[in-house]
């Protein structure tokens, strides 16, 4: 009359077991699995024009602000314009059909349809001038573009990431020249220097819902 | 007492205890009764009936709920000044019935009050609907759904935790446990009777899934010794849940600073009024079930009559409340106090507050009337008085307060939209759903403990099978 043989004892610690673990879990999926770490960082996607800035940032060391003209003015690194490439490509390779977009975009005024890697939620307001004029480094949050056939995201972007520094800026902060080099490499420790950078220009950054979230 | 005393009389006489089991009153016929509601090929004509209606009711609940979460919660009436509306008065009206299940099960049980075994499965499985219908609202309120996990302290990206010091994480606790040690409460009860359904099924299909569920009981002394054991155990933890849950809720407003809100009076006065619309709920679906059910010798009018000496009693407390509030709000000397329950009883929401006033003070007083509280239709009438009554206490405490407070230049006046209403009206479906499916497939009473009440379970009396006795 019973559904269950007698066997069916010796699942008991199984099923013990077997829930404690489902719980560990269901916690563990949650905090690594759905977190920006896993989901976002190495999103690369592929471009209309396979633009290289392991080319133009890293081997002819274009600084990254002849192209992101706005990154100390405003909250936006601006893409540059189509003009911003005609600069050069007027002269440089002006066959070349891996540049056939930027030709097509530059003879009828539209856009290169860039895709977006690094994508902030819209609830998120960020301000790069904010950042890069108090020295944090380009590095700090988009790696060595200068390395990249391709970019990708090399941070997760996670709210908690944010915190971390926001929490702790001293080793992320570096004399303002220097922002934008990509192999800087501190003489001292990077705490000490960006300790004394923080004091020199009051560096407190808020933690509160309201500076990100407004 | 003389001996030549009606029977009626009798019955109140304090050392002889009322009869709990009318009719066939011998173990076999206790099984047949209740198993044959499940084990009839099929059920009344009215429950068919009343599944579609009620079935009907729960896809529109689904069909709101989805149309919300694919809008936002704008969709409802609540807004500014008023941000909590309908979706918290609905919750913990729904939380105040989920309570009368566990008060029967747990603190009866430890009163050891045997009569709570006639109604305590139904009761118990009418808390866990109840607690269904009031989860249903924090989750959905929430606004974007799918984040809804952000209430527990699970480690996430955001490296954000809850606010620990907010009354409405413990309401999450305080909820979710309750859910949890009613459903285990339920459930461990179950098991006995399961196998009992099991034992006695003619198909595969009963046999299997019964079987399933009954755990593998086999009535054994050893499975009898653990069960009781551990029915104390469950009963001992149950216990205080009744009194903490609803105290919790109650902290969700008397934590803030409204006013009309922020009372030390709250905790006490949401459990009785918790107790008291939880019975009236009890009162609302146990009068019709046992009609349609056939089982009027076990669920006596006598079962019936003591409930209603309950919301008799918790109604004249939620009255006591009532005038307390005001007296405090006169004695404290709070100007902002005062106005606001001057303006409960005058202002715009008069009608509420008056309505509420007839249904929870007024109506229950007639139980004093043992005519009125042992005839069927007038307690379900005003059992069904005890449930408008509460649901408007709720939408009292919670409107009026936001719609007048400190800011004059923010009053304003609630007022529903249709999603609201079929939200709520859903919730009702979903709730008497989930119950006609119960009575159908489970056994709506507890077979196994109302065999301990019988004559044959006391050969020395007690229970009214020696009228008279003078031992319990």
């Amino acid at each position: 009359m019973n559904f269950f043989p007698k066997w069916c004892n010796t699942l008991r610690p199984v099923i013990g077991a077997g829930a404690a673990a489902g719980g560990l879990y269901v916690v563990a999926l949650v905090a690594y699995g759905a977190s920006p770490k896993t989901l976002n960082v190495g999103f690369a996607p592929e471009q209309p024009v396979p633009f290289s800035h392991a080319l133009h940032a890293g081997e002819l060391g274009l600084d990254c602000r002849y192209c992101h003209t706005t990154v100390e003015k405003g909250a936006r690194a601006a893409i540059p314009p189509t003009e911003t490439c005609m600069n050069c490509h007027t002269r440089i390779r002006p066959q070349s059909d891996l540049l056939a977009p930027v030709f097509a975009s530059w003879s009828d005024g539209s856009s290169v349809r860039w895709k977006r890697v690094h994508d902030l939620p819209d609830y998120v307001y960020f301000d790069h001038s904010a950042h890069v004029t108090r020295g944090v480094a380009c590095v700090s949050c988009h790696g060595r573009v200068d390395t990249m056939e391709r970019v990708r995201q090399e941070q997760p972007l996670s709210m908690g990431w944010c915190l971390d520094c926001h929490r702790n800026p001293t080793p992320n902060l570096r004399p303002p020249e220097f922002v934008t080099a990509m192999d800087w490499t501190p003489d001292r420790a990077p705490e000490v220097i960006g300790a004394e950078i923080a004091a020199q220009k009051h560096i407190q950054p808020s933690t509160d819902c309201s500076t990100c979230h407004r | 007492m003389t001996v030549d005393s009606t029977s009626a009389l009798h019955l109140d006489e304090p050392y002889a205890r009322p009869v709990l089991v009318e009719g066939d009153r011998d173990i076999a016929a206790v099984t047949r009764r209740v198993c044959g509601v499940v084990e009839a090929p099929k059920p009344p004509k009215a429950w068919y009936v009343a599944i579609t209606i009620t079935s009907a009711m729960t896809v529109m609940l689904f069909g709101c709920v989805a149309y919300l979460i694919a809008t936002g919660v704008g969709v409802w009436g609540n807004n500014s000044p008023a941000f909590w509306g309908w979706d918290i008065v609905n919750f913990v009206f729904w939380v105040g019935i989920a309570h009368a299940g566990t008060l029967i099960s747990a603190i009866l049980f430890l009163l050891r009050q045997k009569w709570r075994t006639s109604i305590n499965r139904a009761a118990e499985a009418m808390t866990l609907f109840a607690v269904c219908c009031a989860g249903l609202y924090p989750s959905i309120h929430v606004g974007r759904i799918w984040v809804a996990y952000w209430l527990f302290p699970v480690p996430n990206q955001m490296q954000m935790w809850p606010n620990f010091r907010s009354p409405l994480l413990w309401d999450v606790f305080a909820v979710s446990t309750y859910a949890t040690v009613s459903l285990l409460f339920w459930y461990m009860g179950l098991v006995p009777d399961l196998a009992t359904l099991r034992d006695r099924a003619t198909t595969k299909l009963r046999k299997g899934l019964y079987g399933f569920f009954a755990l593998g009981w086999c009535g054994s002394a050893r499975h009898w010794q653990r069960y009781e054991r551990a029915y104390l155990i469950l009963a001992a933890l149950a216990t205080p849940l009744v009194l903490s849950v609803h105290s919790v809720v109650s902290f969700d407003f008397a934590v803030s600073q409204v006013p009309g809100w922020h009372t030390t009076i709250f905790p006490p006065y949401f459990v009785a009024g918790a107790i008291f619309s939880g019975f009236g709920m009890v009162v609302t679906t146990m009068v019709p079930a046992r009609e349609l059910f056939g089982l009027k010798e076990l669920v006596t009018l006598r079962h019936l009559e003591n409930m209603n000496k309950v919301i008799l009693a918790t109604g004249s407390m939620v009255g006591l409340a009532y005038a307390t509030e005001f007296f405090i709000a006169w004695y404290g000397g709070n100007p902002y106090e005062r106005f606001v329950f001057l303006n409960r009883a005058l202002g715009p929401y008069w009608w509420a507050y008056w309505l509420m006033v007839f249904c929870n003070v007024v109506a229950p007083q007639f139980l004093w009337v043992k005519k009125i509280r042992t005839n069927l239709w007038a307690m379900f009438v005003i059992s069904i008085f005890v449930n408008i009554g509460m649901w408007l206490e709720r939408f009292v405490i919670v409107v009026t307060s936001l719609t007048r407070d400190y800011l004059p230049t923010s009053w304003g006046y609630f007022a529903p939209t249709w999603v609201d209403i079929c939200t709520f009206a859903g919730t009702f479906g979903l709730f008497l759903t989930l119950f006609l499916l119960f009575c159908r497939y489970l056994p709506m009473v507890a077979i196994a403990e109302v065999k301990t009440v019988l004559p044959a379970a006391h050969p020395h009396g007690g229970h009214g099978h020696k009228e008279g006795a003078h031992h319990g």
